[in-house]
Order: structure tokens, then sequence, then C-alpha cells
């Protein structure tokens, strides 16, 4: 919010936009459940881009295998809200004869726990590593978590190999089964609805939880991290710790969208969870604006949405010139989104909305040179 | 019992881990020069295997010999990898040379999904055989069997790497790739073009791109778009394994590699208790990556820890 | 945290005169011997110059003392306690700051940031505090604010604190690092070329500078070519040369010596 502005101008700004958010399910559902749907992902992706923007934005580090974390709280919500361990393992069918249903007050903070630990697993051994090295080692790291949530389907039917695990109850909040459509004095709110709210008020925590580190003791550690690791470790910043911090915490956020994912879709499996996941996380947190939250979240909901977009649209723009599908949809999503990385790194690197003070960052202007100074 | 296995596991590991040198050469090569990691150079190879799979098709009904095919399609794969990695060079990285490392990371990881995609598109997603092209009776040697065309593989690439060796050690252009890779300001002085040589380094990583992407594609029978990925990451390792920069060190890593994966794919059944199958045999070039960085981040034969970890 | 005086010393009451003594330090770079069997002793209180030609280990000697390098052979004592090894961020919290030949600052964040990240050694809220707000976090992050502004202040940077640091001037630099060293109340303040590349005017401010954060109470390690500099500010010279110390004593003895003209102008001078 544009610190000018007074505060009267201000207030009414948010209960504009408090407003907008509300009714927006409603507005976009005329033209179907399937739009609503779609908002729904682009907030999981506004969840995951945040978290990730910790460890890229603030702290400096490239981590290519965020989806990961993504994964280990989609998995654990799996596990502890499915009939899959108790279908598989006597042991805890016996302990638990009722099936396993769990609160999702229990299950997001052990998946932004377990997620956590991930995290540290994941920045301990690549604390010493440059740039270009942590992306080939986090990407790694990605790829073997996929890798056994791919084979641990045997001896012990763990992850239920390719094929997934199913059947994943869906979220119940205060009595309200959020996959059911829910009646309200005649109003009729569908599931996607339910979730969308949810999902908003998760996400708004975020966001908070984002802003509040990234204006803190700790945020400025991760900055200074970013800019020179060598001075800040002179400043007296314990840069092992803190970094661990930052993969610890974004991770965190993942685990958590990754168990609402889980929820949401009622089915999880390893191909949700590839190399391209992690990419384009990495590449609405980059495009978006590194380090600067409202570009983050533009970045997040742009390239979610946009893709979308396309797939409604492509088809008829190809018929009517070609005559025939040229190029699939999700064909046409990649080109786009791999040209997109290459032309806003080429031309606008700083993403396109840079916070404030960056500017040309990308393109090291020199220490006292010719950049003009800025107002007060 | 195990021992007869374990040459062969050697053997198929040399084989493997040839290939895997081939691809490391490219990747070190660049690494010496731009300090830069060829995100695309897997896309390279399978590029090269993807041209060279058409030709073979191409060729198929036209009654020439089998490695007379291969040859031609070696021919023609070489060319389009390297018009490809030249381009790779011109769009994603030259205008990005003096940009913080993670911009030309980014343009790379962009490019080899619009490569990737462009292939998909253009040779449609599915699989597609490479035939047999030399004659599959297996040769005998000490208790193991070598496929001949196991054995071309060793050969080719053992002349590749010779060759590429030779070049950088006794000829002008690698004294000019070498001096510009330890020293590029005094190169420049000294009268060296450094965007030739730059063009150069990536016009030999593809050649010897294609060439591994057709190899695979013979030793595998199989190519598909999404084959560049893993033997990428894996020459990768290679590379750092054998230390990056080094192109001895190269050469070893891919070897030791390839031989460290099939070894341990025979035989990680036995070791785990069953725990573990074969399927985890792609984790292992991962975890040598993680093993060498940590540990030994200048890799085998490498010298310049300085800047490395 | 005293606070009329924006930067002084955390800890006033060890007694001895010395604050870091070096013991036979030495040094190897491969085939190159940096430094070898350097003893030196800082007063507390006082300015003491580090001087020698170019290549005469003088960095190096500071990259010891700060923990950027390990040292072969020496002992290295804070108040009398030896404090290596140790890693570069626990030689700040223990007290001793610097800035770099080069300047390394965080150039993206502004010239208050830069700042407000030197208070971090001497503050303690943690992520649950961040991003909790406690009322505890809010004061400190209060009181970081105004200690940072004042640090601005007495280095006349406080008009630039929005700035971001890499587009201010090179004088401005090197006066937001030494604010920033500042905010780790350091015991030892090591400056590395704090005059380089700097006019008659600035050096003149710098000079009042320095000798007012000698007078806050903080120890000064200087390394400088700027003869006029050393004369007016130090209260003491170490002059290194090859690796060696070659001479130390007041400003205007060493400028007299023949054994440090000789190292600077070649022997024939003396």
């Amino acid at each position: 919010m544009p610190e000018r502005w007074p505060r009267f101008l201000r207030a009414a700004a948010i209960v504009a936009i408090a407003l907008a958010l509300a009714i927006l399910p409603f507005v976009v559902g005329t033209q179907g459940n399937a739009w609503v749907r779609i908002i729904d992902f682009a907030l999981l992706y506004v969840m995951l881009a945040l978290g990730l923007n910790i460890v890229v934005g603030y702290a400096g580090l490239l981590d290519l295998g965020y989806i990961a974390f993504y994964a280990v709280g989609a998995y654990l919500y799996a596990l502890l809200a499915s009939p899959h361990l108790t279908d598989n393992f006597e042991f805890i069918q016996t302990l638990f004869p009722d099936g396993l249903h769990h609160s999702i007050w229990l299950i997001l903070p052990l998946g932004a726990g377990l997620a956590a630990l991930f995290g540290i697993a994941l920045g301990a051994p690549t604390l010493r590593l440059r740039g270009d090295y942590l992306a080939i080692v986090t990407l790694g790291f990605g790829e073997i978590v996929r890798i056994f949530l791919n084979n641990l389907n045997a001896p012990l039917n763990v992850t239920n190999g390719p094929q997934g695990i199913g059947n994943i109850e869906p979220i119940r909040l205060g009595g309200i089964n959020l996959g059911r459509t829910q009646t309200w004095s005649g109003f009729e709110i569908p599931s996607v609805y339910l979730y969308y709210y949810l999902f908003l008020a998760i996400a708004i925590a975020i966001i908070v939880l984002t802003v509040r580190l990234q204006d803190s003791r700790l945020g400025r550690a991760w900055m200074a991290i970013r800019e020179d690791e060598l001075a800040a470790q002179s400043m007296g910043i314990n840069t092992r710790d803190v970094k661990l911090l930052a993969f610890a915490l974004g991770a965190s956020f993942g685990g958590v969208a990754g168990a609402l994912f889980a929820a949401f879709q009622g089915f999880v499996s390893p191909e949700s969870f590839n190399l391209m996941e992690s990419v384009v996380i990495v590449s609405m947190v980059v495009l978006g604006g590194m380090g600067h939250v409202p570009g983050v979240i533009l970045g997040a909901l742009l390239l979610a949405g946009l893709p979308e977009a396309l797939r409604h649209v492509a088809g008829p723009i190809q018929q009517g010139l070609f005559g025939h599908e040229l190029i699939a949809p999700e064909a046409l999503r990649m080109l786009l989104f791999g040209t997109a990385m290459v032309v806003v790194m080429l031309y606008r690197p700083q993403g396109l909305w840079p916070a404030p003070s960056t500017g040309r960052r990308m393109h090291g202007v020199p220490p006292g040179g010719q950049a003009p100074r800025s107002p007060r | 019992m195990h021992l007869d296995i374990l040459l062969q596991q050697i053997l198929n590991g040399l084989v493997l881990g040839s290939v895997y040198a081939l691809v490391a050469l490219g990747y070190t090569m660049v690494y010496g020069i731009l300090q830069l990691i060829n995100f695309a150079h897997g896309d390279v190879l399978m590029v090269g295997a993807m041209v060279g799979v058409t030709v073979v098709g191409l060729l198929a009904s036209s009654g020439l010999p089998g490695p007379a095919v291969l040859v031609i399609a070696l021919l023609a794969a070489i060319p389009v990898c390297i018009l490809l990695a030249l381009t790779i060079e011109r769009i994603a990285y030259r205008p990005l040379r003096n940009a913080p490392r993670l911009a030309p990371l980014i343009t790379a990881i962009g490019l080899s999904i619009v490569i990737q995609t462009l292939a998909m598109i253009v040779w449609k997603p599915n699989p597609i055989v490479f035939p047999d092209l030399l004659p599959t009776d297996p040769i005998p040697i000490a208790g193991a069997l070598l496929a001949p065309k196991q054995l071309l593989i060793l050969i080719v690439a053992g002349v590749l790497m010779a060759g590429l060796l030779l070049l950088v050690n006794r000829t002008k252009l690698g004294r000019s790739m070498r001096a510009t890779a330890e020293h590029p300001q005094i190169a420049q002085l000294m009268g060296v073009d450094a965007n030739r040589v730059i063009a150069v380094t990536f016009a030999i990583g593809a050649a010897l791109a294609a060439t591994a992407g057709i190899l695979i594609a013979l030793n595998y029978n199989i190519v598909q778009f999404s084959m560049g990925f893993i033997p990428g990451l894996k020459a990768f390792t290679a590379a750092v394994l054998g230390g990056i920069g080094n192109l001895g060190g190269a050469v070893l890593g891919g070897l030791l590699l390839g031989v460290i994966e099939s070894l341990a794919a025979g035989y990680i059944g036995d070791l785990t208790g069953g725990f573990l199958g074969s399927h985890y045999q792609d984790i292992f070039a991962f975890l040598v990556l993680i093993v060498v960085l940590i540990f030994r981040p200048s890799g085998l034969l490498g010298e310049r820890v300085a800047d490395r970890a | 945290m005293s606070a009329t005086v924006p930067f002084g010393p955390r800890a006033e009451s060890r007694q001895p005169a010395a604050l870091l003594t070096l013991a036979s330090v030495s040094k190897r770079f491969g085939g190159l011997q940096a430094l070898s069997g350097v003893s030196l002793s800082i007063e507390r209180g006082h300015v003491h110059g580090l001087i020698g030609p170019n290549g005469a280990g003088k960095t190096t000697l500071f990259n010891l003392i700060t923990g950027l390098y390990a040292p072969d052979e020496g002992r290295f004592e804070l108040d009398g306690a030896s404090y290596l090894p140790a890693a570069a961020h626990q030689i700040a919290q223990a007290g001793i700051a610097r800035t770099f030949q080069n300047i390394r600052l965080f150039g993206a964040m502004t010239a208050l940031e830069n700042v407000m990240v030197g208070r971090h050694v001497r503050t303690g809220c943690g992520a649950w505090a961040a991003m909790l707000r406690t009322p505890s976090q809010r004061r400190e992050e209060a009181a970081i604010r105004v200690q940072a502004r004042r640090l601005l202040d007495e280095v006349g940077l406080e008009r630039l604190a929005d700035v971001p640091a890499r587009t201010l001037s090179y004088g401005d630099q090197r006066r937001l690092e030494i604010a920033r060293a500042l905010a780790t109340e350091p015991r030892l303040l090591a400056l590395d070329e704090p005059a380089a590349g700097m006019n008659a005017t600035e050096k003149r401010a710098l000079r009042e500078l320095l000798l007012r954060i000698q007078s806050g109470g903080v120890t000064l390690l200087l390394i400088e070519h700027d003869v006029k500099l050393v004369m007016d500010v130090c209260n003491r010279v170490s002059v290194l040369d090859h690796g060696r110390l070659i001479a130390e004593g007041e400003p205007h003895a060493i400028r007299r010596d023949p054994m440090v003209i000789e190292a600077y102008l070649g022997a024939g001078h003396a």
C-alpha cells in the first residue's frame, strides 16, 4: 500500500479489496466451477511461491527442488487421512479400527514441521555451495524424493508407488465438511468455494508472516547473506544457522500447502511433484520479482492462471488459423513458459514487479557509479 | 557366483561411463571458460539422438548396411547440434556474461524447456525405436559378454576423447582454449578472440554430445524427447567428480561414475536385503554429486578449490 | 549498550593495557610466506596504524585477526584471552569489527538497513518473535532503528538513510561501512584503508570521525597509506615489510626510521 496515501484512502482500499475477494468465487463461478477451481490452485501456488521466496528471494539460495516439501506435506496428509495405511498394515488397522482421520489443526502443524525437517536435511549439506552447484544439488534432492515416493511400494507399501494414494478425506472445519456442497439459508455453496475461503485465509496468513519476517532482524540477516555472505559473517551473522532457518521456514510453508492440496484433490501421486513443478515455482518468484512479496504474488497468479486461460483460448485460435490444432495446450504452456523465462531474464531480470530500491540491480551498477541518488 | 557378475557389471559400467565422459567433457569445457553450468547440454544430446533416429528411419529402406547408416546419422546429427549449441550460447549466455550467476542459469533452464517441448511437438511425445544397426551376437571376453554395439561405443568414445586431448594440448586452438580458461583478459591481450574460442568450445561439446546421444540411442534402442535430462545430470556429476574444468577429470569421472552406477545397480538388492531395487539406480548419481560437493568439492583431479564451495 | 554514546565497547572492566596482542604469527600461502613471526600489541583506546609497502602482508594480518584466514602459527589474544580458532561471526561477537579494502556493503539494502544489520550481533529476536510480532520484538526493532539512525548521524549520512547502498558515492560508502561496523559495538575496530580514494576534504572529515570514535572508547586498528592521516591520528604505528615487522613506535619516530625508509623507497635512500 503506498505510504503516501492518507489513512482514510488506505482503509477504503483495503475494504474494497476485502469485499472483492469475498465475492470473487461467486462472480467467477458464473462461468462454471472449473474457474473457481483454478483460483483455488492459484492460491496454493501463491503459498508455494511465498515459501520459496524466503529461500530464493530473501536469502538468495537457488532451490530447484522445492516441490519436495509440497510432496512431504501432501503425502503426510494422504497417509494420515485416507484408508491407505489401514488397508496395507495390519498393526495400524488394529490401532485405529475406525480408520485414520485427523483434524486439519493437527495435520497442518505436523506437515509444516515435517517439511521443515526435510528443509534442514536439504540445507545442511549445501551450506557452503555456490549458486549453480546449490541449484543442481537441490534439484537432485527433489528428484530423490520423487523417486522414493515412486518406489516405496515394496517390500513395504508406504507410498503406493506410481498409483498414488486416493480416497483422501476432505477437510472438516468446525463441523463443516469442505468436500460437500453446503447449504446456507437457501444459498448453495459448492465445495470449491469453501476451499477458496480456507485457502484465502491461509494465504493471507502466510503473506502476513512473510512480510513480518522480511522486516525483521532475521529478514535483514537473510538479505545480508544474499548480498555478501562474507561481509554478513564479519558482521556477526551465523550464516549457517540463518541459512538453515531459511530452508526450514520456506519448506514449512510448502508443507502446509501440500497438506491442503492433498485434501483438496483427494488424491496424490508422485507425478504431481516433478522437476517441472519446482521450475514453475522458481519462475513465479523470479519472474514476479524476487524478494518482493507483491511481485511474487503477481508472478504466482499470472503463471498459475495464464496457462489455464490459454487452454480455453488456444484451441479455438489454432482451429481458426490452421484448421486444426497444431500444438497441444500443454505444450503451448511449456513453450510460453520457457520463452518467458528467457525473455524476462534478458530484458527485465529484476522481474515484473521488483522491490522499489532494486531497480537495475541485476545488471550490476558499480559502487559509487553513475546511478543517480533516489530522492529522499 | 557374484564374481561372474562383477566383470560383466564393470564392462557395462565402462560402456556407460564412456558415454558419460563424452558429455562430461562438454560440461567441463564450458565451465572451464565461462564458470557456468550449461544446463541445456543434455538437450543437445537429445536432439542429436532424435536427428539420428530420423535419419535412420529415412534410410531404413535404402538397403545401406547398418554401420554406414550409423555414420550418416552421426554426420547429420553433429552439424545440427553444433548449430543448436551455438544458438543457445548466443541467446542465453552471451548477453548475460556480466550478470549475476543466477541469470544464465534461468535462461538455460528456460531454453531447455523450449527445446524439449519443440522436440516433443516435432517428434511426438511417444518413445521411438532406434534399431540395432550392428550385428547383435555378443563377443565373449574373459567370462563376460560384450555386445558389438557396446564395443563400438568404447572405441568411438575412446577415439573422440583422445582426439580432444590432442586438440587441446597440441594445437594452437587448444592453446587458445586453455589460455582463455585460465586468464580470459590476458588471453585477449595476447590476441585470442574470446568469442571465437567460446563458440568453438560449445561446438566441440555439441559434437561430443550428439555422438553420445546417438550412442545412447543405439545402446538402449529407444529415444524420446525427455531423454536428455538424466544423462545430462549424470554427466554433470561425472564432471564434478573428476574435477570440474579438468578434461582428464571429466573422462575419469565419467568412467568411474558409470562403473559405480553399474555395480550399485547390480548389487543393491543384495546390499539392502531386498529393500531397495534397481529402480533407485538414478539416485546414485545424485548421491555421488552431493558427497563429492561436501567432502571434496574440487573433485578427484581438480586443483582450484578457492571459489568452489 | 551505553545510552549516550552511540558506539562503544561492551565490557569496560578489563584491566590489561593491551587490548589485542599477537605473538609470533605466521601464515603461508602455497609457496609464499605471507607473514613470519609477527608480534604486536595494540593498547586499549589507541589508534594503532599498520603500514608498509604493497604486498607487505597487512591485509593478510587483518584477515587473520578478523578470522577470515586461519594462522599457521601464532597466538591471538583479546583482553588477555586467546580467541582463535574462531569463525568470523564469533569474532564479531567477541568484539572485533572490520571494514574492507574493496568495500563490502549490502548493495541492494538501504544505508539504514546496512547499519541495522550491524546491530544483529547485539540483539536476539528470532523467527518466532518476528512472525508473532511480540511486544519485546517490536521494542527491539524500534531500538535497532533508533541506534542505526544515530550511527548514520555520527558519520554524516542521515540524509541518505533510505538510499540503496550501491548508489552512494564512494566516500559515503566508506563512511557507511564504518557506521555498520560500529553498530556491532566493537572493542576493536579494524579499518582497511579507510581513506583510499578520498579527497582532502573527505580525509579531514574522516580524521575527525576516527578521533571521535576513539574518544567514545573504541580501539582502532588502521591499515593506511596516507602518511598525513597516519601521523595525525595514530598513537602508535607498526611497519610490515615482506611479512615481517620491521619497526614499531610513535608515528614521528617511525617516519625517520631508516629501515622503514629503505622498505618504502629502496636501499640508498636512508
